[in-house]
């Protein structure tokens, strides 16, 4: 008898620590996404990741986006995490080849909301952020594409609108809306200092256009994509 | 003749992990420069579809030779406007060291089969 009762303990005891968040994300997401830490130093050590860090999602995601996405997941890079791990050469230039794309798992909407939890409380930054690096503001779209494509060159890498721009990087029409203004503007200082390896380069774009490029992707984070 | 060899394992074990961090050119080329220039370093990357200025062929000994060693290195190191090129070229100087750089072009030169 009491046996049964310590086995039927031991099995309330897993079968909640198994619901927590903290148990999700090591059971669900560890496989693709470093949760501890460090970045890659190493391309040998990018090539093997699946997915994007989680260890500073903290600091890097809104927690309403990742809750909604974590249920219902899109592709956010059109051409995979690393990029170079899932194109081929096309007819007149190299394409997509997505038979060596996969899918992100969905999670129920209580997973999703246990996970979201688990991972705002990741907050291992390898950078000090600063609540006020956004200083707010707003930009026309127009005026936005210009510092975005024309004088800093983003586009070559990451798409403006469903369609339209580069493929290689994350879109970046959805960027406000997933991310934190203030790691925006941190990554976008300084993208080594978050990820030593990371395909996107430095631009030693000044502070200015930092700014104009945030309040961009604010701008287009305001317009309804999926009506367009 | 044992402490010669136990100084050579250790001189090995000192320098392995700076061997091992720095990444070779055709890696780097595969991970940087494959999005714009190619996985065959035609200028015909994944990302030409929507790009104002197409990049450069890599393969052409023609458009290779009239860029010294030098111009290649500063526009890997500081990007396309420090020669008066596209804006769509970025700077690479955060991402690669000096060494990596210079065995990025030499690596430009086997592609192009030009000095």
């Amino acid at each position: 008898m009491r046996a049964t009762i310590s086995l039927l303990l031991l099995f309330l005891s897993a079968s909640s620590w198994a619901d927590t968040g903290e148990q999700l994300l090591q059971q669900r997401c560890a496989s693709c996404h470093d949760l501890q830490g460090p970045a890659a130093s190493t391309l040998e050590d990018l090539w093997q990741r699946k997915g994007p860090d989680l260890f500073y999602a903290g600091v890097k995601y809104r927690p309403q986006w990742l809750r909604q996405w974590l249920q219902k997941p899109r592709r956010i890079r059109p051409a995979g995490y690393l990029y170079f791990q899932h194109i081929k050469p096309g007819e007149k230039h190299d394409v997509i080849d997505a038979s060596t794309l996969s899918e992100h798992m969905a999670l129920s909407a209580d997973e999703a909301r246990k996970v979201t939890e688990a991972l705002m409380t990741r907050k291992a930054a390898p950078v000090q952020v600063k609540g006020d690096e956004f200083g707010g503001g707003s930009i026309s779209i127009t005026f936005g594409e210009m510092v975005f494509d024309k004088f800093n060159g983003c586009m070559a890498c990451h798409e403006i609108e469903p369609g339209y721009g580069g493929l290689s990087g994350p879109e970046v029409y959805t960027a406000a809306k997933r991310m934190q203004s203030a790691y925006l503007v941190s990554f976008i200082r300084d993208p080594q200092a978050w990820n030593p390896k990371t395909p996107m380069p430095n631009k030693h774009t000044s502070e200015l256009n930092i700014q104009k490029i945030v309040r961009y992707f604010h701008a287009l984070a305001k317009e309804n994509w999926d009506e367009k | 003749m044992k402490n010669e060899l136990t100084v050579f394992l250790l001189v090995f074990a000192v320098l392995l992990p700076g061997i091992g961090l720095a990444a070779s050119a055709e890696d780097n080329y595969k991970t940087y420069c494959w999005q714009c220039h190619g996985m065959q370093g035609n200028g015909m990357g994944v990302n030409v579809r929507d790009m104002s200025v197409q990049p450069r062929d890599h393969t052409s000994a023609k458009a290779m030779r009239s860029r010294s060693d030098d111009d290649l290195f500063k526009v890997i190191k500081h990007g396309g406007l420090a020669i008066d090129k596209s804006v769509l070229m970025p700077p690479w100087d955060a991402t690669f060291t000096d060494q990596e750089i210079h065995e990025l072009v030499a690596y430009l030169r086997e592609l192009c089969r030009c000095r």
